[in-house]
């Protein structure tokens, strides 16, 4: 069973027929070459394939693609500058030293941009409880606490 | 992908009765961080069954004070919505406080309140707070309209007084089960942020001059439903706050309590904490803890 939606992805309307039993991050990955969005966990538990659904984040393994009618999506590709240069929450990770292997990077980036466009000026708790949804296996966190305050601070001098 | 049969988003009631007489084995999904997470298990009943999307039906959405100032949550509102709204934060704060406990901010974001009841898990972090305030359910079906007691709703793990054809509409708390109390709530977990509870806690009371003049505790994964402790309640009425009178709750708390082994706690751990527990919220609810 297919069904026809529409919706924005990352500031570009789009139209597709979908198969109802796909979730969001299958219908990212693989109908839309978005390969940004990670599948960790698969259900809902380490936040690797997090998206921006109408400015909330959420988990797209446990999201049907159907649910996406009608809505604003953002990945990782959407956080991108258009000319493709990192985007200042980006740079802070890298400038904090804030990713190791790699895979969680993409949730913890779009977590952040969100949480940020929320509470442009956040304490150090309320970024831990922000990016709670994010496991990351390697870092221990603190850089990537580190990397939110950095691009937190940027922002407040422009 | 799912192993799921079909899909049909419900825009009202209406649709929703339609679609359950058409085909009775179709499962209502709401914010889907449960119904997902078993049908991705393959658990019997979340398979090889076509799924009805309830989160757009307009009404599911309002959170409102009734005329009589009842406390009126739509079932479709996601924990961050009842979590952040005002109206719930100035009447019934212990829930806001509860639900911003769930899982992350993802879950949070996509869950629903009427999903976390409807699933049936003690360790529902909505449940023991929605006990607590004498909630009440309104569930409508083809035949009609009935109104729920929360602690009638649960029947056994994973069991609810739901049938086919039934959807939970509202969630109220009337102005006498709200007005006056204070309250608090653990959710006593291993971590901080994506975990379930392994012991979760919740006590509305209300206090004259350091007098208790009503306490409701309720515990989530004590029993295989969250459970209210009658014996505990009426003991603590008119009880001057003491750590005597707090012992006395924690011991009648076991009796009405029937706590099991887990791997995530052992009865013995959770029998502890069902002691401890109710006397640290009580404390931490006035604010001398």
């Amino acid at each position: 069973m297919e069904k026809v939606i529409h919706f924005t992805l990352n500031d570009e309307p789009v139209s597709c027929r979908v198969d109802v039993r796909k979730s969001l991050l299958e219908m990212l990955r693989t109908d839309f070459g978005l390969t940004g969005t990670k599948e960790g966990c698969g259900v809902g538990e380490c936040g690797a394939c997090t998206v921006g659904v109408d400015k909330e984040t959420v988990d797209s393994c446990i999201y049907l693609a159907v649910w996406v009618d009608g809505k604003v999506v953002t990945t990782i590709e959407g956080v991108t500058n258009p000319d493709g240069t990192l985007s200042d929450v980006q740079d802070a990770f890298v400038k904090a030293g804030a990713v190791q292997c790699g895979f969680c990077i993409p949730g913890m980036v779009v977590s952040s941009e969100q949480f940020l466009e929320d509470n442009p000026d956040p304490s150090r708790e309320e970024i831990r409880r922000a990016l709670s949804g994010n496991m990351c296996r390697c870092t221990g966190y603190q850089k990537i606490v580190d990397a939110v305050e950095i691009a937190a601070e940027g922002r407040k001098v422009k | 992908m799912y192993d799921i049969t079909g899909y049909n988003e419900a825009k009202s009631l209406q649709d929703v009765f339609d679609l359950i007489k058409e085909d009775p084995k179709a499962r209502l999904i709401a914010g889907g961080t449960d119904v997902l997470v078993k049908s991705r298990e393959r658990k019997e009943g979340f398979v090889d069954a076509p799924l009805i999307g309830i989160t757009r039906i307009p009404d599911l959405q309002d959170i409102y004070l009734d005329d009589d100032e009842t406390l009126v949550i739509g079932s479709m509102n996601s924990f961050t919505d009842v979590e952040t709204n005002p109206l719930v934060k100035e009447h019934a704060p212990l829930l806001s406080e509860a639900v911003a406990l769930v899982g992350g901010p993802q879950t949070r974001n996509a869950g629903t309140i009427g999903g976390n009841v409807c699933n049936g898990a003690t360790s529902a972090d909505s449940a023991p707070t929605l006990f607590a305030y004498n909630a009440v359910l309104e569930i409508h079906s083809p035949n009609g309209v009935k109104n729920v007691p929360i602690a009638e709703f649960y029947k056994g793990a994973g069991w609810v007084d739901l049938e086919p054809g039934d959807i939970l509409v509202k969630i109220k708390i009337a102005k006498a089960d709200y007005e006056g109390y204070q309250g608090h709530y653990t959710k006593f977990a291993q971590r901080h942020a994506l975990d379930i509870a392994n012991l979760s806690c919740a006590c509305l009371l209300k206090v004259e001059n350091d007098v208790i003049e009503d306490l409701r505790v309720c515990f989530g994964v004590a029993a295989p439903t969250p459970i209210r402790m009658a014996k505990a309640e009426a003991y603590a009425k008119g009880k001057a706050i003491s750590e005597e009178t707090m012992a006395e709750i924690g011991k009648l708390c076991l009796e009405d309590t029937n706590t099991r082994n887990s791997w995530r706690a052992s009865k013995e751990y959770r029998d502890h904490l069902v002691q401890i527990l109710p006397g640290r919220n009580i404390m931490a609810a006035i604010g001398e803890a």
